[in-house]
């Protein structure tokens, strides 16, 4: 059988550049290790920090690739005290009001069971199932807040160790327990708690190192959960008939029927700022969609809603801008739920919140909270893209056949660079139901010259034998290598995987998480059913429509699904070109405390 | 045979336009122009056999090069031939087998039973045998002398009892058996479906999950016999693009009461993992067991192998295709308009743009079929029951004879 690939040159277009590969210990530590010093002070190492550790952009000169620089695991430091100060620790209470996390109550149960208190507290804090601010997450605010004045004064007192581990969770739950412990009781409960968080640098004992697994995310089919949800929704949703069973933990709800519901509330919604609205609108039309365009849609409304924000009296602006980011979240997720870049944005935000010094005027927080937003979009989406091209533009030869499926930002800037180098490559972009987002991606490389085949997913046996590279990007990674992207994303690096051809995923560092999947039913997102029945294009096939009704009849319409790490053969990220495997390091090491900027 | 040919221009247009399309219905008209053609076929004196298979193949070579992707054409038309030299054959050793019984009684024909003796009623009885089962190394070596001179000494047969009007008879046996076997061959197309569904109740249990591409009607009577036994499954029928065949079987499934769930076809892989068994149909089964199916079902196979679900294939037995697939998704591949992925009219401005040399920028592929290598398939369920993929070829050793590969008209002298 003649192949139809073309036989590739050994050399290709460009010559491989020997690179260093794998973990490279950095002799300049990326973090120095940082006495004990007050929040001030370690605000002010953070960035100092972060600059070290986010990709160093500035030696970046096209064919030479910076290795990927892991800093050095964390039990190092605990010789030097309170490395991580308490502040950081403090922070971590922001961290986890996360958008998508039941609180820790079952994990407060599971650990302290002893306490009085949990139980009442247990009520109180299923309610935030929807993220609104429930009055545990608010005391756990309050109590960090003064923990860390509590700290400040007891900088002193670094000797003291017992194994709070530094993870985020850990030190929340821990604190939140403390702090719901010390509402009852009294301020000597503050004393210990500040002793305790002293130990964030000490290696973590075995029981706390569990709480590093990541909430389990709100289930749908606890009905009880569900109920308490709908009373404080602000969106009336109908749930969809002809709910697929094996999905009964997901959200489905009837598409269609809000949208006009919420256009006419648009100027009697008093809680929800106007562009946060107009943001949730038009994700719940589709007009934004993908990862990245929805999370820049997101901060960028947030920034304007900080900008009008002004504190009520009597309040404490971090706590209260908080909660409002808070309720706006939740009502994005009645929108769409949010997706997991998103996701990781907000937990950016409420993190910087949290970590406002107290001494800020309130002009001068939400300006810095609105250059901290600039920041994130620029340095983690936009000069992350740039990266992500310039690492993946040394993989595109001469004479390739590049497959794309979907329509992914990065791949797309991927082709646009490659084109404009002057590359000679032809790119099949490979599409399917319902979306057919491959359909505005195939017009744009068309008008901009790149020649493009299109082809609907069932074809991709068809056309496989002649691609030479596949490009895939992600809504997500998570930590055991799972790509989280649009369904259909893994039938096509499965096809490839079996012809031999390598599948790069790109993806920004952000968007990874630690989270872990073994497959597509978990965790996804439904979407509107009734797009199944009706196809574009095709009157003639009303053969469902008058069945809908019929209780034998399920539509489902997945969102994303999860295509196993050994069908990836690499991953690019704005850290450098990775193995699936390496992504739990990049979460674990990257995205603490100090290094979220 | 100037009767029959508008009958066979006219199918010929058919399969050209594809008006008729789907295994069954190709399978059936071929049989019954087939049918046609030899009933109107005036046989001669001499070679009545290879006269017949001749004219066979003739019509045969038009209706393949009509649409050489409708496999099932060329199944019939090599059935038909097989047909004929199994008639042939069994008629012949009978009346061998006769002569030589009565060719002692009579003196006249002493000359032509001397040939005769060389060949003893136990040879014969055993060529006979060998004849209609596959060919095998022992019949290799004696097949070409031992048929020459059986059909010489059947010609021969039929010259000396010509005078007793044997003759014409004989001739008018051999197209009789030759029509009732192809009307034997009808019903088996017809009522593969009732022998293929018996088997439903084998694989089908309780709580079965099962999956499925597009649609198949063997596939769907299969699932229908499952349920009028009172077993419970649930499906998942796959969309199927670009015809959304997946639509029709879905509201046919929910009809009779079925648990149907409609999903897309890039859903595939991540449902697959809470299915128990994957039931697709084919549009061909190859000699080496591989499989000719709607475009997607190499994915789906692919993502049933990843998941250790049984990837089954029902087919009746007209879709078993003695050829090997050399190049299949090329060569037994056809490629349909993009209109059916891109809508020309929203794409109009993109069909401007062009290189240099003019050739399009944008191309677009719609291909019809997919091929599922053997290893892929766990199970066939054919008429004849279930078998392995590695199994298929003994299958088509029976139904066929190894010299219809090629079906193209040997004689140059045209026989009646």
């Amino acid at each position: 059988m003649d192949l139809r690939r073309p036989p590739r040159s050994s050399s290709g277009g460009v010559e491989p550049k020997i690179r260093q590969v794998g973990f490279v210990t950095p002799d300049v530590s990326s973090e120095p290790p940082a006495p004990a010093v007050p929040a001030a002070a370690a605000a002010a190492a953070q960035p100092a920090a972060s600059s070290a550790g986010s990709p160093p952009a500035s030696d970046l000169s096209p064919g030479s690739l910076s290795p990927v620089m892991i800093p050095p695991p964390r039990h190092a430091d605990h010789l030097a005290p309170g490395s991580p100060s308490p502040a950081a620790s403090a922070s971590e209470l922001g961290d986890d009001e996360s958008w998508s996390r039941a609180p820790s109550a079952a994990e407060l149960e599971a650990n302290k069971g002893d306490l009085a208190e949990i139980r009442n507290d247990n009520v109180s804090a299923s309610i935030p199932q929807k993220q609104k601010t429930s009055k545990a997450e608010r005391r756990a605010i309050q109590e960090a807040q003064r923990a860390a004045k509590a700290a400040a004064k007891e900088t002193g007192l670094s000797g003291k160790s017992a194994g709070t581990v530094s993870g985020a969770n850990p030190a929340m739950s821990k604190q939140a327990k403390s702090s719901k412990a010390s509402q009852k009781k009294d301020v000597p409960q503050a004393a210990s708690t500040a002793a305790s968080e002293k130990k964030v640098t000490e290696r973590p004992p075995e029981r706390d190192r569990k709480k590093d697994a990541p909430h389990p995310r709100m289930q749908f089919d606890d009905v009880h959960r569900v109920e308490k949800a709908k009373k404080r929704a602000i969106v009336n949703q109908s749930e969809a008939r002809n709910r697929v069973e094996l999905f009964r933990h997901l959200p489905q709800y009837v598409h269609g029927t809000q949208l006009p519901g919420l256009e006419s509330k648009f100027f009697q919604l008093e809680p929800m700022h106007p562009s946060v609205y107009k943001v949730g609108l038009q994700y719940l039309s589709g007009e934004v969609s993908g990862g990245n365009g929805r999370c820049i849609a997101m901060l960028l409304a947030f920034k304007e809603a900080i900008k009008d924000y002004s504190t009520p009296p009597k309040k404490n602006l971090s706590r209260d801008l908080t909660a409002k980011i808070s309720s706006y979240v939740s009502f994005l997720i009645e929108c769409r739920p949010l997706s997991i870049s998103m996701g990781n944005a907000i937990r950016f935000l409420k993190n910087r919140i949290a970590k406002l010094p107290l001494t800020l005027s309130e002009s001068e927080a939400k300006s810095s909270l609105q250059s901290d937003i600039d920041r994130f979009i620029n340095e983690k989406i936009v000069v992350a893209d740039k990266v992500i091209v310039s690492h993946a533009i040394t993989k595109v030869r001469d004479n390739d056949v590049l497959l794309t499926y979907g329509s992914s930002s990065v791949v797309e800037m991927i082709l646009d660079h490659a084109h404009e180098l002057g590359r000679k490559f032809r790119v099949i972009v490979v599409d399917s139901r319902p979306k057919l987002e491959g359909q505005g991606l195939l017009r744009r490389l068309v008008e901009k010259g790149i020649n493009c085949t299109y082809t609907h997913i069932n074809a991709i046996s068809y056309i496989m034998h002649e691609v030479t590279r596949v490009f895939l990007g992600a809504s997500s990674i998570l930590s055991n290598g799972t790509v989280y992207s649009r369904v259909g994303t893994a039938s096509v690096a499965m096809v490839a995987h079996a012809f031999g051809i390598p599948v790069l995923v790109c993806c920004e560092a952000y968007k990874f998480h630690e989270r872990v999947q073994l497959d597509s039913i978990c965790a996804n997102e439904l979407g509107d059913p009734d797009i199944i029945l009706k196809v574009p294009g095709k009157a003639d096939l009303g053969h469902l429509k008058n069945m809908a009704d019929n209780e034998n009849l399920q539509l489902l319409n997945l969102t994303y699904d999860a295509t196993p790490s050994d069908y990836v053969s690499m991953i690019i990220t704005d850290y450098g070109m990775l193995p699936p495997t390496s992504v739990p390091v990049i979460v674990r090491e990257y995205r603490k405390e100090q290094l979220w900027i | 045979m100037p009767d029959v040919q508008p009958l066979v221009r006219e199918f010929v247009l058919k399969l050209k336009r594809r008006k008729v399309e789907g295994s069954h219905a190709v399978a059936r008209q071929t049989a019954e122009l087939l049918r046609s053609v030899v009933s109107q076929h005036r046989m001669g004196s001499t070679n009545q056999a290879a006269a017949l298979a001749d004219a066979i193949r003739g019509v045969g070579e038009q209706l393949i090069a009509a649409n050489p992707i409708e496999l099932a054409v060329g199944n019939i038309v090599r059935r038909v031939l097989h047909i004929i030299k199994e008639e042939d054959i069994s008629s012949t050793a009978v009346g061998i087998e006769g002569l030589s019984v009565t060719a002692e009684s009579d003196d006249e024909y002493d000359s032509e039973n001397d040939d005769h003796p060389t060949l003893s009623a136990a040879v014969l009885a055993a060529h006979a045998r060998n004849a209609l089962r596959a060919p095998s190394l022992q019949t290799l070596l004696e097949d070409i002398p031992v048929s020459t001179a059986l059909s010489r000494s059947a010609s021969s047969a039929g010259d000396s009892d010509g005078k007793s009007g044997d003759k014409s008879s004989k001739s008018r046996k051999l197209k009789h058996d030759v029509i009732a076997a192809i009307g034997d061959l009808i019903d088996e197309i017809d009522t593969c479906y009732d022998q293929i569904s018996e088997q439903a109740v084998e694989h089908i249990h309780q709580n079965e999950v099962i999956l499925t591409l597009g649609r198949s009607r063997t596939v769907k009577e299969f699932l229908y016999a499952a349920k009028e036994k009172k077993r419970s499954f649930r499906v998942f029928v796959a969309e199927g693009a670009p015809r959304y065949q997946g639509h029709v079987l879905a509201k046919e499934l929910v009809e009779k009461g079925v648990q149907t769930t409609v999903i897309t076809d890039s859903a595939v892989f991540a449902m697959i993992s809470r299915v128990n068994m994957v039931i697709v149909g084919a549009h061909a089964i190859m000699a080496n067991g591989g499989v000719i199916a709607p475009v997607g079902m190499n994915m789906v196979a692919l993502a049933a192998q990843r998941h250790a679900v049984p990837f089954v294939v029902v087919a009746g037995s007209h879709k078993l295709c003695p050829l090997y697939p050399h190049n299949p998704e090329v060569l037994l591949n056809e490629l349909k308009s993009p209109s059916d992925l891109l809508d020309f009219g929203e794409f109009s401005n993109c069909m401007n743009f062009s290189t240099q040399d003019g050739t399009p920028l944008l191309n677009v592929v719609n291909p019809t079929f997919d091929y599922v290598p053997p290893k892929l398939v766990s199970l066939f369920i054919t008429d004849t029951g279930g078998h392995s993929p590695s199994y298929m070829y003994r299958l088509i050793a029976e139904y066929y004879s190894a010299d219809d590969l090629v079906v193209k008209r040997r004689s140059t002298s045209t026989s009646s």
